[in-house]
């Protein structure tokens, strides 16, 4: 299959010459409320995970904030995630759905997936997450067949696919940097660099120092960015959008995993990475770093209100989640296939 | 199989023409994999489609197995109806893990919210000299996980029908065609129809033992038939056409019927489809099993290539034919001057 975009090729990305919009408050409200609502519902997971009531393994994705916030702010409603296990704060940065977040948690039927998915397979296809794969790299090719089925029904949707710097040792990273640059798909690589893979580093599994390098070679449109500024996070993915018709991005983003691969808590006793490392990327989390921001312009009154509203929610989600029904025994059999005939 | 229309093309005929009729009925059916748009067209099943179609429909691809059932599962779930061609089933194990992992579970995962309505052809069985990596057929690993249906039609009138049920269901089905079936010709009706998914179909009535075969075993059987008439004994030949999800109903009755039951099946043994239809005619025929279930396959090694090994390993219409003699307690017939199907003069290679 040839290409089959006729765009004009547009001038080659340069993202230091992109003029930034000024973002509007309202923008800036809303990444602000999406990462603390990331950052607060894992808090409250924090909290309650020692009752012992969400059996689910949890990936945290405290740090990555910024990335899920400005990406799903920038895509919106046009956004059809691939994403991972550890991807909390994809799903809520992008549906914002905090009753089905944390019933699917606690196991019950009000579960976005009415418990079958749990914390590794969050999602919500109409909300923006197709599906959260927890055999690393294996959501990433779906995004190109997804994006293939978009160009094919001109429905603007955008195909996203999340993945860090373990999927990246797959095979099928590969196949599929490959094909979609091949095939010219309008596909969006959001490749979340925490620089280990379960506990390893990236120079025990890395051949090549810069990933950004080698997948130029590919041909793509490559964005690079080390840091936890959530508006500049958005900026850089709102005008990379504009260059999808030319072909896939890939945007690599530098983040620091707070805690362990698996479970809630810290994990630095362990010696397979340093504190200090983390205390530097501490000294500018997302979170507070956005709030700074806003505190200096003015809107600390509505800052307030926003984060009452959401930790409400929460706590309103946990009570409720805890006193759902969980699944009748017949719900095991439910959803394997599709008996319906052809829709 | 008498039908009115007269009409005879054969198995790789009738899967290039379900494909050009379901291409043309339905824009988001497209066609995709290694090779299926070059000059050989997966043994002609493709022949035409990208030229009818335009490469947007019909395309080949990088050799990428594992991406590729990703790249299906993507397109599925957005609208797109992939079918996705393998020319040799080993090669679609490179992509067990979307299948297993992703196509399989996604709508229950989701509480029902998405379906995968992908379709994956893959050749299967035995050219000559084909060796381990180029001869299996595998329906049972693929029968073994919810949520992917698995059919394998004998016949030519069956793969056009069935190829045409899978295009139009909305879960993952995965079709096995086996290679010395694409020469076989049949009454196949020009206009579209299906062939449905989980309903067997008796090949050949008979009263004296039931033989449940899969893909080419039916030829071997329906040979095993011809001689076995000779000597008074009418077997039965039941074909599922559809391994997952099966149509227990129809064998059931046959097995109550006749009180034997043979499996001969185009697989491995153990822990294979052979034992799993041994063991449902052992939970729902006890009372009227007049004999132990005989299961008949491959060899339990690896495909050899040499030819007087690979004629060990596959099992043929003397198996068959021994079989119903120990049952039944019958001398054996001397097969000498027998003359069963080879393709010892069709088949010459390479491929």
């Amino acid at each position: 299959m040839r290409s089959v975009s006729k765009n004009k090729k547009k001038p080659a990305l340069d993202f230091k010459k992109t003029e930034s919009k000024k973002l509007s408050l309202a923008t800036k409200l809303i990444l602000y409320r999406k990462m603390f609502l990331s950052r607060k519902a894992e808090e409250k997971i924090q909290e309650e995970y020692k009752n012992d009531e969400m059996k689910t393994p949890m990936h945290m994705s405290m740090g990555e904030e910024a990335i899920a916030a400005g990406v799903c702010t920038a895509l919106g409603q046009r956004a059809q995630i691939f994403s991972t296990y550890r991807t909390h704060a994809v799903y809520l940065s992008s549906t914002e759905d905090i009753k089905g977040f944390f019933a699917e948690l606690y196991g019950k039927d009000s579960g976005s997936g009415g418990g079958k998915g749990g914390s590794m397979h969050l999602a919500d296809p109409d909300k923006g997450v197709m599906f959260s794969s927890a055999v690393v790299g294996t959501n990433i090719p779906s995004a190109l067949g997804a994006a293939f089925a978009n160009r094919h029904f001109k429905n603007k949707k955008i195909a996203v696919a999340f993945f860090g710097d373990g999927a990246v040792d797959e095979g099928v990273f590969w196949e599929s940097i490959n094909m979609a640059s091949l095939w010219k798909l309008p596909v969006l690589f959001v490749y979340e660099d925490n620089g280990f893979a379960i506990h390893t580093p990236a120079s025990l599994r890395h051949s090549y120092k810069n990933i950004a390098q080698v997948v130029k070679s590919f041909g793509y449109q490559v964005v690079e960015y080390s840091g936890a500024d959530v508006e500049e996070i958005f900026q850089l993915v709102r005008s990379s959008l504009k260059r999808l018709d030319n072909g896939p991005i890939f945007l690599a983003l530098k983040y620091y995993r707070y805690l362990e691969h698996v479970g809630t808590e810290e994990d630095f006793s362990a010696g397979y990475r340093d504190k200090n490392e983390f205390l530097k990327w501490h000294r500018k989390d997302p979170v507070k770093m956005q709030r700074d921001k806003l505190v200096k312009l003015g809107l600390v009154s509505r800052i307030l209100k926003l984060e009452q509203e959401i930790l409400d929610k929460i706590n309103k989600a946990v009570s409720q989640a805890k006193t759902d029904t969980l699944p009748n025994p017949k719900r095991l059999y439910f959803g394997v296939y599709e008996n319906e005939k052809e829709k | 199989m008498k039908r009115k229309n007269k009409r005879k093309i054969s198995y790789q005929q009738a899967i290039n023409e379900a494909l050009h009729q379901e291409m043309e009925r339905d824009a988001r059916v497209f066609i995709y994999g290694l090779d299926v748009a070059d000059h050989k067209s997966i043994f002609g099943s493709t022949a035409g489609l990208a030229k009818r179609f335009g490469g947007s429909r019909c395309f080949s691809t990088p050799l990428s197995e594992d991406a590729l059932m990703g790249f299906g599962i993507g397109a599925a779930l957005n609208g797109l109806r992939p079918v996705n061609v393998h020319i040799r089933v080993e090669f679609l194990l490179l992509a067990m893990n979307q299948l297993v992992n992703i196509a399989s579970s996604l709508r229950y995962g989701s509480n029902g919210k998405i379906s995968v309505p992908l379709v994956v052809r893959a050749v299967i069985g035995r050219g000559w000299g084909q060796g381990y990596q180029h001869s299996k057929s595998l329906q049972s690993l693929f029968a073994h996980i919810p949520g992917l249906k698995v059919i394998m039609p004998t016949t030519p009138y069956d793969a056009k029908g069935l190829i045409i049920s899978a295009i139009r269901d909305n879960n993952p089905v995965i079709c096995l065609e086996n290679r010395w079936l694409y020469w076989i010709e049949d009454h196949v009706p020009k206009n579209l129809y299906t062939v449905p998914i989980g309903k067997g179909r008796v090949l050949k009535r008979g009263a004296d033992i039931t033989v449940v075969a899969t893909s080419w075993m039916n030829v071997e059987a329906y040979d095993a038939a011809t001689v076995l008439a000779k000597k008074g004994v009418n077997i039965e030949i039941i074909d599922p056409r559809t391994i997952y999800p099966l149509d227990e109903q129809l064998i059931v009755k046959s097995v109550n019927k006749t009180g034997h039951c043979i499996v001969a099946d185009y697989d491995w043994l153990n822990c294979g489809f052979s034992a799993e239809v041994a063991s449902r005619v052992s939970e729902k025929c006890f009372g009227k099993l007049k004999s132990p279930v005989t299961r008949i396959g491959f060899a339990p090694t690896p495909c050899p290539t040499t030819r007087p090994l690979e004629n060990l390993f596959y099992p043929n219409a003397t198996d068959i034919i021994r079989a119903v003699e120990t049952k039944l307690g019958l001398n054996r017939a001397d097969l000498s001057k027998e003359k069963f199907h080879t393709w010892e003069n069709k088949f010459k290679g390479p491929f």
